[in-house]
């Protein structure tokens, strides 16, 4: 037998299983029940539906670029239309896909069941907060429409001040919004973390997924704020010609780099560390063993969030910051690796002498394994100095921080979504097929990016549209991935949609998972929990688990 | 069965509390909260939260001042030297006094007096909107003399300031040029500030028509207690940008 044979679904019999009768979905209905509710579950399902068709549209432009790519000449498209490609791609991949992909979504629908309470702390603000995110989305494809912005997703200066005249205002604006979108989705969770846990839910029986999204939280609240500001002062160098930015008029270009990457570099934690917890929740569940090293886990969440302040000038290293600084820099940048490779080891301890199963949410875990891991070290040459100056600004860059977004962050967010959509739906998902797309994505995403790799490493810049022919092989592979690539995801969004109505039904707990939100009925009740419960066990604790399903048998029999 | 953990254990925090006390729920108590006591403490920690985060915000200007201020270290004196003290001190004792106010509107909360509630926050609100008017007075001045940051920006008087009555030394061309970076983060600094105020004056206008109601009066007085976080908040960010920018190093030694 393969290893692959063995299952832990456990389904209810299919022939008398129901949907619960009463339960979130069709809990009030019309349209207007959806736009004005306050309930976390159905915000996370707003949530969902905006992220998946923003990255559609961001993926879009992925595929434009790529097929520029694929032939040396400048032959499909203008070069200020390409950077237009790439700054769209990246405006909306970041600040609408990545940074609320899984908190907005699966945070949004899990921490407060997790937690043992019946909603988030504001749930107007969380509402609030989706309405800003539509608000700056719209805002950003405004100005998409209108002509497009072509700084990249950076903003940097001069270029976005002094010599671009497209919508840079427009799109900056944008972000202004969807920052204070992610500053309110922060906010609710940490209020929430602290004030709503159920009684016994003490720090330390919290599933990562929660300390994982503290973390982030953390991130969000203090970093964003920062970006708000850096934009509001490009917009009025732009308008008003203020000079901040302006060597001619005293001010310096480089600040604005300080305080960009202040903001956006402690973001590539906010996009990757809530998918660091979707990953803990996924590992242990399919090897039926608690996290090793549950505290080290959970305190390297905190220790990457806390460092992640400290490394934002390694994206200045050759923009003349001294070499001091850049030495201090470089060493902390390195030691960011540190609490990464402490949650890589702990999964793969976790993984070890555990009872494995492949289902998909674990086979898009293992993706994230190997994928993040090669992001995370290569960043690690970034990080060092020497190696930085020959890399930066190549390929090298674009597929270090996709394999670290898309290999890490994507694999994280479709490996939640798989896992919880039992939950969310109280539907199956087909597993043949999804196993089928999780191989696709994890093959044509390493065909896309593994070129870029050896293309930034002999040299091809980034950001431009024509490139030397002996370039041309390589480029071609990762245009051929992006094919694939696409078709990974397109693959989801398919049989996801498809198992609405036709999937298996689920039952409570199909994957026979430890955590809180599998005891209770799925789809939840509006109000998660009949009566809010008292927690008497950590979490992970299979024990637990094998007693009350003995307990239950025996009540039933 | 569904929930299964919750049934082997009735007694819930809710229903304790109710047993042990005569507990009057309040209108205003959300259903998700457990408790009111857990409500309020959850909005005073958001609260706290929010500005943690403005506090980040004003941060990055702060931050260029620091730096702006080591560059051009005698446009920014000369530039300090056109605000008025007198002008500032008067605004910095006016925010103080509202803000006196509203901690007492808090108390009057507290203790259910809705009459005293309301005048207090309507006083919060005078004082309030008379710093905006000072405010307003001082950037009109700078208007007149062109020493708003852009193309109509004058460096007349820091290049010349004999001719314009002032004793300070005259600054070289380039660095005049730099009294611009002061006065951006002057109008951008104290800008933000006075947005901050405008915010919470409307929201006390808000305020002050549902304490008149009565909303206030019955033991629910987070909205007040919140909104008083944030008025001193606006106060404090004031205390620091008055020395900042009047006060420091006025009368250089050379």
């Amino acid at each position: 037998m393969s290893a692959t044979s063995s299952t832990i679904v456990n389904l209810p019999d299919q022939r008398t299983a129901r949907l619960p009768k009463r339960n979130y979905i069709n809990n009030e209905d019309g349209l207007l029940s959806w736009l004005f509710t306050g309930d976390h579950k159905r915000i996370a399902i707003l949530y969902l539906i905006s992220i998946t068709f923003f990255f559609f549209v961001g993926g879009a432009f992925a595929g434009l670029i790529r097929l520029e790519l694929l032939t040396p000449q400048p032959d499909l498209v203008a070069s200020d239309t390409y950077n237009k490609f790439f700054s769209m791609h990246g405006i909306i991949m970041v600040f609408l896909f990545l940074v609320p992909s899984v908190p907005a979504t699966l945070g949004n629908f899990l921490m407060p069941i997790m937690l043992g309470a019946r909603d988030l702390a504001f749930p107007k603000v969380n509402l609030l907060s989706w309405y800003l995110y539509w608000l700056g989305g719209l805002v950003i494809l405004g100005a998409m429409v209108m002509g497009g912005v072509d700084t990249g997703w950076t903003f940097t200066t001069p270029l976005s001040t002094h010599y671009l005249n497209t919508h840079v205002v427009t799109a900056a604006m944008g972000v202004f919004i969807l920052g204070f979108s992610s500053i309110f989705t922060g906010l609710n969770f940490i209020v929430t973390i602290h004030r709503m846990r159920a009684p016994g839910m003490t720090w330390f029986r919290m599933p990562l997924f929660v300390w994982s999204h503290y973390a982030a939280s953390i991130l969000m609240v203090l970093g964003t704020p920062v970006l708000a500001i850096t934009l509001v002062l490009v917009a009025l160098e732009r308008l008003v010609g203020i000079g901040v930015f302006d060597p001619t008029k005293g001010g310096d270009p480089l600040l604005f780099q300080h305080l960009f990457w202040f903001y956006s570099h402690p973001a590539v934690y906010i996009m990757i560390l809530p998918g660091m917890g979707v990953i803990s929740e996924v590992i242990s569940t399919f090897s039926r063993k608690r996290v090793f090293g549950y505290t080290a886990v959970a305190f390297s969440s905190v220790a990457i969030a806390l460092f992640g302040f400290f490394v934002w000038a390694h994206h200045m290293f050759i923009m003349g910051v001294s070499n001091y600084s850049a030495l201090v820099f470089s060493l902390l940048t390195m030691l960011v690796a540190v609490p990464s490779a402490i949650k890589i080891f702990n999964w793969a301890f976790t993984l070890q002498k555990g009872s494995i199963t492949f289902e998909t949410p674990m086979m898009y875990a293992f993706g994230f394994l190997g994928l993040f891991t090669i992001g995370g070290m290569t960043g690690v040459f970034l990080g060092a100095l020497g190696m930085d100056i020959h890399l930066t600004e190549t390929y090298f860059i674009v597929a270090h921080f996709h394999f670290v977004m898309v290999g890490g962050m994507l694999m994280a967010f479709l490996a939640g979504i798989h896992f919880w959509w039992p939950k969310m739906t109280g539907r199956m998902y087909p597993e043949s097929l999804s196993k089928l797309a999780a191989v696709t994505t994890f093959i044509g995403f390493n065909l896309t990016f593994l070129p870029q790799f050896i293309l930034g490493y002999l040299g091809m810049p980034r950001r431009y549209h024509a490139y030397p022919p002996e370039f041309q092989v390589l480029n071609v592979l990762s245009t051929a991935g992006a094919t694939v690539l696409g078709v990974g995801y397109m693959l989801p969004l398919l049989y996801l949609g498809w198992s609405l109505k036709y999937g298996a039904i689920a039952g409570n707990n199909p994957w026979q998972a430890t955590g809180l939100e599998w005891q209770i009925q799925s789809p939840p009740l509006t109000e998660n929990f009949v009566e809010i419960p008292v927690i008497d066990y950590e979490a992970y604790d299979y024990e637990w688990l094998a007693h009350k399903t003995a307990n239950e048998v025996t009540t039933v029999g | 069965m569904d929930n299964a953990i919750v049934a082997t254990h009735p007694h819930t925090h809710e229903t304790a509390v109710h047993a042990e006390h005569e507990h009057v729920s309040l209108p205003q108590h959300r259903h998700h909260f457990e408790t009111e006591d857990q409500q309020r403490e959850a909005a005073t920690f958001g609260m706290w939260l929010f500005l943690l985060t403005e506090i980040m915000f004003f941060g990055g200007m702060f931050f260029a001042y620091l730096l702006y201020r080591n560059w051009y270290y005698d446009a920014f004196v000369v530039g300090s030297n056109q605000l008025s003290i007198p002008l500032g001190t008067a605004n910095t004792a006016i925010l103080i006094t509202s803000g006196f106010f509203m901690a007492l509107a808090v108390w009057a909360a507290e203790v259910k007096k809705r009459g005293l509630l309301v005048i207090f926050l309507i006083l919060t609100t005078l004082f309030g909107i008379a710093f905006i008017g000072v405010k307003a007075d001082e950037y009109h001045e700078k208007w007149e003399k062109h020493h708003i940051p852009g193309a109509s920006f004058d460096v007349a008087e820091f290049v010349n300031p004999h001719a314009y009555g002032l004793k300070e030394q005259p600054l070289a061309p380039d660095m005049a040029q730099k009294v611009q970076i002061y006065f951006f983060l002057y109008f951008a600094m104290t800008g933000m500030h006075a947005l901050h105020m405008l915010i919470g004056l409307g929201l006390l206008g808000w305020l002050t028509w549902r304490a008149y109601r009565g909303e206030f009066s019955a033991g629910y007085v987070a909205p007040i207690e919140n909104f008083g976080l944030y008025w001193h908040f606006v106060d404090i960010v004031w205390l620091f940008l008055f020395p900042l920018l009047y006060l420091i190093n006025r009368h250089p030694l050379h």
